[in-house]
């Protein structure tokens, strides 16, 4: 076998990280799940310690297997092999991410064409409609329930769209700090990622803005029906989504701070980056089927 | 080949058990009552005998190379690979194979899913654990539940303990048999509404080859024409709960007179009940004659989920004896028996049971197990909460 | 925590393995995480399978004897759970730790720390589920398809620890698969082009698409779940414009990719052990991988055959049968191949290729009945009976469980560097084919004759059918323990393998020395 040829293969070292996370996910799992019936029984419990603690692991882990992760990426001992790994990695991750969304969106069509039509008596299901919901009409947004419960549909002039504008604008801006990266523009990459994170967070703002409208003044609510079911989940896992970028983002950030990435080894914020844009595209489609049509 | 099959699988069978097989089982799909059940069925045996034909000659050409090209044999390697024409070939065949299934397939299910014209309407309604059958065209509905008493099927003790009092002998159509069947005429396109009051069911009548979901919420439609009168046994056939087992289906075909005759009569003696529980009203029953039939009600409508000795199951269903609500005020629980509790499992029986029989209950679970508050509950006090006074 | 040891450099010379427990918990190492998959697999394939024991011994006789049907329900449930998500999909993506970097040249998984971590999540997943069988209330008992609203509204506390340990299984399924889908992308050795690749490795990699595509949608999917039952919402509630019907189509766009993802792999295995044992090429290499492409395509659009009775639109009770109907095409192909290549092979009959060949027969005829499932008229009659059992436990059993037999056989002496016990096996693989056909065969029949699925009582015409299923139930059982012996005397020793082990293997697993040593190809093998 010819050696020199090729670049030696690179096997990261053993690491506790994984069974620590492992731990905390199982802390979150119980926690989690006994909170959820402590809510719907109103029984006291110990839910909110179980998950508290869990989360707590799993920050404890997210910062130890980062810290090592950089410490070993500046070390220079990471083959451009691994590089590509990640990045592969992350993209692959990025097309899960998009399935689970597609679940959502799935039942968003589902509803809209199948199931709320077919309550109104569409396809094969006139006796449905005329024994079981006599007088149910097929409407998007569904403002009046079968159950003849009533609700409002979001508008998507307003806040919707200037989050939509916002949203937009970060992903050129963070374009802009990749390009300050590559070309080894550190100021203009710092300035750049500001303006991203600013304007992810205003976003945050806006729509918890828009939350407190929607359930204080519009009555749409998690149990405002199928309307308000798909609203909330879709619009509420893209929030959870972009806390998480932000996040991402600033870590980032504060990396660049630190000086930490080069022209060519800049893995972290590509994947930021790109979790990033996913989440924009993401809101592209939110705002067309959620709000406008 | 399906005859030679399951008489080759018969023989291990009767070694195996030692006794001689109750040979009442049918090992096919049944033919059924109705042209659609014989369509299916006659599907069902040529897909059935096509799959054979296959697997005849896929496995004989795969044991005889076993047999031939073994290296025990002598049997030296070929090395030929990849040919396109064979390729080609077997995957040409089969796709030929699936069109001449698909297209008999499709006729008979387009023939299937024509519910239009039909002569006389029955929504079917399942709810845990029992079938509602509701007559568009008369002024006919009626619960329908198993009708094999517990003793025949609670062998717990019988088995561990062989002092235990044996369980009852099971009869002939042990988990087959209902209270009050359904009932059809014969030669009419009867259609079924099928729907739900709380999980998903499904109701299966294999003679009929009629299997259709019944989903909350919505009506789904499906149809049988019978041509023979008879007793046809069917089963719930999608897991509903806990006793999903024990929600069978027994429709009887009539002739158009004798059902005519059914109706009739059915029909008067609903009309006479409901009469009767005017009667009722101005009625005083005393409490044993309550507690008597109380018990026999819980035992038939309750005790599937709260246990004949009113416990329960804990974390599903709430045990009655000292339950705040069986020893507490009585119009909150007249109420609950009457409505249910709305997203639970609890099902109103005010539709269900007849006033006598819901005060009857109601006494029986208020004094029961040692709940003993000595109330008696009369049918004018259920039909004030009833009423919404 | 060791950060920088001295992975980089010195590894090919001395084949050091840490020792201690932290080996275990702390490793990087695809072969010790591929053994602990592999391990973690076979107990809950005695804890599932004991759970079937219990169903079988309940349903030995009419009436109800044992157990109450509510904990009935809850053993068909996580026996169908613990049996799909914890003993199939861990068996393969061990047996694909195990194998894909040696097979690819590559020294080990692609990201070997989250390959921990995909891992570890499973021990802690699984006990949540098997612990809420304890709670008050009892376990999951709405079937491993877990409708709506029995799951929902209807069910029990613990069905919140069923849906957050589903979540994390996802995670780690997820994870695994990505890894797998990396290794392969980015480290193959240099000349190991995609069309030289073992078709294990190239099933694997098609499954681990599958993985990533689908696994999301059940995290949806039992989300939706946990809103419903806790928050309110009404996606499966026709109240609020939902309907039960959408969990169904949302579940099983999921749940039909995922029973091909548990066989897919088992095709690559068997790919890989028929040649070698008849000592011939593979017949068609290629017409392979299109194969299990299509078939990985087509499981997307065939979904609602599991729901032919739910009143869907007769156009797409059409759509899905011919859909459906048409995977037979290039499953065909695919056992067309394996009968071509035995074709004038010079065979021998060692254990896994009887394993193997066994597979060959079985799941082709669980593939028959699949069809006769796929047609729709048809399937109005056989949908929730025994018949649906028999289908899936042929496919299940006697092709999953099978051909990971026949893995476990073909590479224990590479993993292992000990022959295994070969008149042993032999008696575990006769005891296994005859009673798993008694077990399973006549659940056709009882199931055409009109037994439901899922009820823990029947009427008195089904009694001798299923005395027969149970015994041979039971005998299936028993006989698994012999499998287990065979293992661990192989592991404790016995006649040294050689590095080729096999007469007609070839790949680059056994090139290398047996067992193979802790660290592979520490620089990549040159492939011609
Ligand atoms: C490994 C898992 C696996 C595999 C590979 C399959 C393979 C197939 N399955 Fe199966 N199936 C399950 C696991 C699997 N299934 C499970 C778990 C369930 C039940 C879920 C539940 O409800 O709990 C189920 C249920 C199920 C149903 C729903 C039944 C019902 O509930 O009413 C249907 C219906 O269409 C179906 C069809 C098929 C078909 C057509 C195939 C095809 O892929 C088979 C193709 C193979 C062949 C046909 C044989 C080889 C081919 C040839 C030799 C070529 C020539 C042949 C011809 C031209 C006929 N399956
Ligand atoms: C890969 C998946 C897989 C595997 C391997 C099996 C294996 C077995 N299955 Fe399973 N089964 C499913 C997947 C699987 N099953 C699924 C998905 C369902 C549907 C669930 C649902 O409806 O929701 C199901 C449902 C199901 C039912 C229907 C239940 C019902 O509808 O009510 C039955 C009934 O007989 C059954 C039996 C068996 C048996 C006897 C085995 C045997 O092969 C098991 C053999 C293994 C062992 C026994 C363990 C090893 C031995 C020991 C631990 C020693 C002790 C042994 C003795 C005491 C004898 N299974
Ligand atoms: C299908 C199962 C089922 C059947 C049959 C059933 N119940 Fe119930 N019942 C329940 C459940 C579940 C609850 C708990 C509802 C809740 O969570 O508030 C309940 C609650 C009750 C309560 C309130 C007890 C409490 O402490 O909350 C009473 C009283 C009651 N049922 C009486 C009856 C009577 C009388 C019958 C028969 C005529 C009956 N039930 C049949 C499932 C059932
Ligand atoms: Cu009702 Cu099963
Ligand atoms: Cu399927």
């Amino acid at each position: 076998m010819s050696t020199k040829e090729y670049e030696h293969y690179y096997v990261p070292a053993q690491s506790k990280w994984p069974i620590v996370g492992a731990v905390g996910l199982f802390f979150i799992v119980i926690g989690a799940a006994a909170l959820v019936n402590q809510f719907a029984s109103g029984n006291e419990g110990l839910g909110a310690y179980g998950l508290t603690l869990g989360l707590a692991i799993m920050v404890y882990m997210m910062f130890g297997w980062f810290k090592n992760q950089i410490d070993e990426s500046m070390a220079g001992m990471y083959s451009a092999q691994l590089g590509v790994s990640y990045r592969q990695g992350m993209a692959w991750f990025i097309f899960s991410e998009v399935m689970f969304f597609a679940a959502f969106f799935g039942a968003l069509f589902y509803a809209r064409n199948m199931s709320v039509p077919w309550l109104a008596g569409e396809g094969n299901n006139a006796m449905t409609g005329e024994i079981l919901w006599n007088g149910f009409q097929s409407v998007w947004p569904l403002e009046k329930m079968p159950d003849g419960r009533e609700t409002q549909g979001m508008p998507w002039t307003g806040l919707p769209l200037y989050n939509t504008l916002l949203l937009l604008t970060s992903s050129v801006t963070l374009h802009f700090a990749h390009v300050g990266i590559e070309k080894g523009e550190r100021s203009k990459a710092k300035l750049m990622m500001g303006i991203t994170i600013a304007l992810g967070i205003m976003f945050l703002i806006l729509q918890v803005e828009e939350y407190i409208h929607a359930y204080t003044e519009m009555n749409l609510t998690l149990d405002a029906g199928i309307y308000g079911s798909t609203f909330f989940m879709l619009t509420g896992f893209h929030g959870m989504h972009v806390t998480l970028g932000t996040i991402m983002l600033i870590v980032v950030f504060l990396r660049i701070l630190k000086g930490h990435f080069t022209k060519d080894n800049h893995f972290a914020f590509l994947a930021a980056s790109w979790y990033w844009h996913f989440v924009d595209v993401v809101w592209l489609g939110l705002f067309v089927f959620v709000y406008i049509l | 080949m399906k005859v030679t099959r399951s008489t080759g699988w018969s023989i291990p069978a009767l070694l195996a058990t030692g006794n001689v097989m109750a040979s009442d089982m049918p090992l096919n799909m049944v033919q059924g009552v109705t042209d659609i059940s014989q369509k299916t069925y006659d599907l069902h045996m040529n897909i059935l005998y096509i799959c054979c034909v296959i697997g005849l000659v896929v496995f004989g050409a795969m044991f005889w190379s076993i047999f031939h090209h073994r290296k025990s044999k002598g049997a030296k390697p070929a090395t030929f690979h990849e040919s396109h024409t064979v390729e080609i070939i077997w995957t040409a065949i089969p796709f030929v194979i699936l069109i001449a299934m698909a297209v008999p397939a499709t006729g008979v299910l387009l023939e299937i899913e024509d519910n239009s014209k039909s002569d006389l309407t029955i929504q079917v309604t399942g709810s845990q654990w029992k079938w509602h059958y509701k007559y568009f065209d008369h002024d006919l509905e009626y619960y329908s539940v198993l009708a094999t008493p517990r003793a025949q099927y609670e062998n717990y003790n019988g088995i561990f303990n062989s002092n235990a009092s044996k369980p009852l002998p099971k009869g002939e159509n042990y988990l087959s048999e209902v209270d009050r069947p359904l009932v059809i005429p014969i030669n009419k396109k009867v259609r079924f509404l099928v729907t739900s009051d709380d999980v998903i069911h499904s109701w299966w009548v294999p003679d009929f080859a009629v299997k259709q979901d019944a989903n909350p919420g919505f009506i789904n439609e499906a149809w049988a024409k019978v041509n023979v009168p008879g007793v046809y046994r069917g089963k719930c056939t999608e897991l509903c709960g806990k006793d999903h087992g024990y929600m069978p289906i027994v429709v009887i075909a009539k002739t158009q007179v004798e059902y005519d005759k059914w109706i009739a009569e059915k029909v008067a003696v609903q009309a006479q009940a409901k009469a009767e529980e005017q009667k009722l009203l101005g009625m005083q029953m005393s409490k044993d004659e309550l507690m008597a039939l109380g018990e026999r009600t819980y035992l038939a409508s309750c005790a599937a989920c709260h246990q004949p000795n009113g416990q329960g199951l804990p974390g599903v269903f709430p045990g009655l004896k000292d339950s705040p609500i069986a020893l507490g005020d009585v119009k909150k629980h007249i109420d609950v028996v009457v409505n249910g509790t709305k997203g639970t499992a609890m099902q109103g029986f005010g539709k269900q049971l007849g006033l006598k029989e819901l005060a009857a209950v109601i006494t029986y679970e208020r004094n029961a197990w040692g709940n003993n508050t000595g109330d008696a509950v009369q049918a004018a006090d259920v039909n004030a909460v009833m009423k919404g006074q | 925590m060791s950060t920088m040891t001295d992975t980089h450099d010195d590894h090919d010379d001395h084949d050091h393995k840490p020792t201690g427990i932290t080996r275990w918990l702390y490793t990087t190492n695809h072969k010790d995480i591929g053994t602990m998959y592999l391990w973690f697999s076979f107990t809950m394939f005695l804890i599932g399978g004991f759970m079937a024991m219990i169903i079988r011994a309940e349903l030995y006789q009419p009436g109800l004897q044992i157990i109450d049907p509510n904990f009935f329900n809850q053993m068909t449930t996580v026996h169908g759970l613990i049996m799909v998500f914890g003993a199939v999909m861990p068996a393969f993506v061990g047996l694909a730790n195990w194998l894909i970097p040696m097979m690819i040249g590559a020294p080990d998984m692609a990201l070997p720390r989250m390959n921990n971590w995909s891992f570890w999540i499973l021990p802690f997943a699984f006990s949540i589920l098997l612990a809420s069988l304890f709670m008050e209330g009892g376990g999951p008992n709405f079937g491993w398809t877990f409708y709506a609203p029995l799951s929902t509204t209807y069910s029990n506390d613990s069905t919140a620890f069923f849906i957050f340990s589903v979540h994390i299984m996802g995670m780690s399924s997820i994870m695994g698969a990505i890894n797998v889908i990396v290794t392969i992308f980015n480290m193959r050795a240099p000349g190991m082009t995609f069309m030289k690749m073992p078709l294990f490795v190239w099933t694997w990699l098609i499954t681990a698409f599958l993985l990533i595509a689908v696994m999301p949608v059940l995290a949806g999917t039992v989300t939706m779940m946990l809103t419903d039952k806790y928050f309110g919402t009404s996606f499966f509630d026709a109240a609020g414009g939902g309907d039960p019907v959408m969990f169904q189509h949302i579940f099983w766009f999921f749940g039909h990719p995922e029973v091909y993802i548990m066989i897919l792999p088992a095709f690559g295995i068997v790919s890989e052990i028929i040649p070698t044992f008849a000592r011939k090429r593979l017949f068609g290499y290629s017409s392979m991988v299109y194969a299990t492409s299509s078939i990985a395509l087509l499981s997307f659009i065939v979904w609602a055959h599991h729901m032919l009775t739910t009143g869907m639109p007769v156009a797409a009770e059409l759509f899905f049968m011919y859909a459906t109907m048409l995977i037979s095409v290039p499953t065909g192909v695919k056992v067309f191949n394996w009968v071509a290549t035995m074709w004038k092979g010079s065979m021998t009959f060692e254990t896994p290729m009887l394993f193997a060949l066994a597979f060959v027969i079985l799941f082709t005829i669980g593939g028959f009945s699949g069809l006769m499932l796929a047609i729709t008229p048809a399937d109005f009659q056989y949908h929730d009976t025994y018949f649906v059992v028999a289908h899936f436990h042929y496919v299940l059993v006697t092709g999953a469980i099978f051909s990971i037999m026949a893995a476990a056989y073909y590479w224990l002496p590479k993993w292992t560097g000990h022959m295994y016990d070969e008149k042993l096996g032999k008696t575990h693989f006769w005891c296994s084919l005859i009673s798993v056909n008694v077990l399973f065969f006549p659940m056709h029949f009882v199931g055409l004759a009109g037994m439901p699925r899922r009820i823990p009582d029947y009427a008195l015409q089904f009694a001798d059918f299923n005395k027969i299923i149970s015994i041979g139930g039971f005998a299936f059982g028993l006989s698994q323990l012999i499998f287990l012996a065979v293992v661990i005397k192989c592991i404790r020793g016995g006649e040294k393998a050689t590095d080729r082990v096999w007469e007609g293997a070839t790949g680059l697993e056994w090139e290398i020395p047996s067992p193979a040593p802790y660290h592979t190809f520490s620089t990549p093998p040159e492939i011609k």
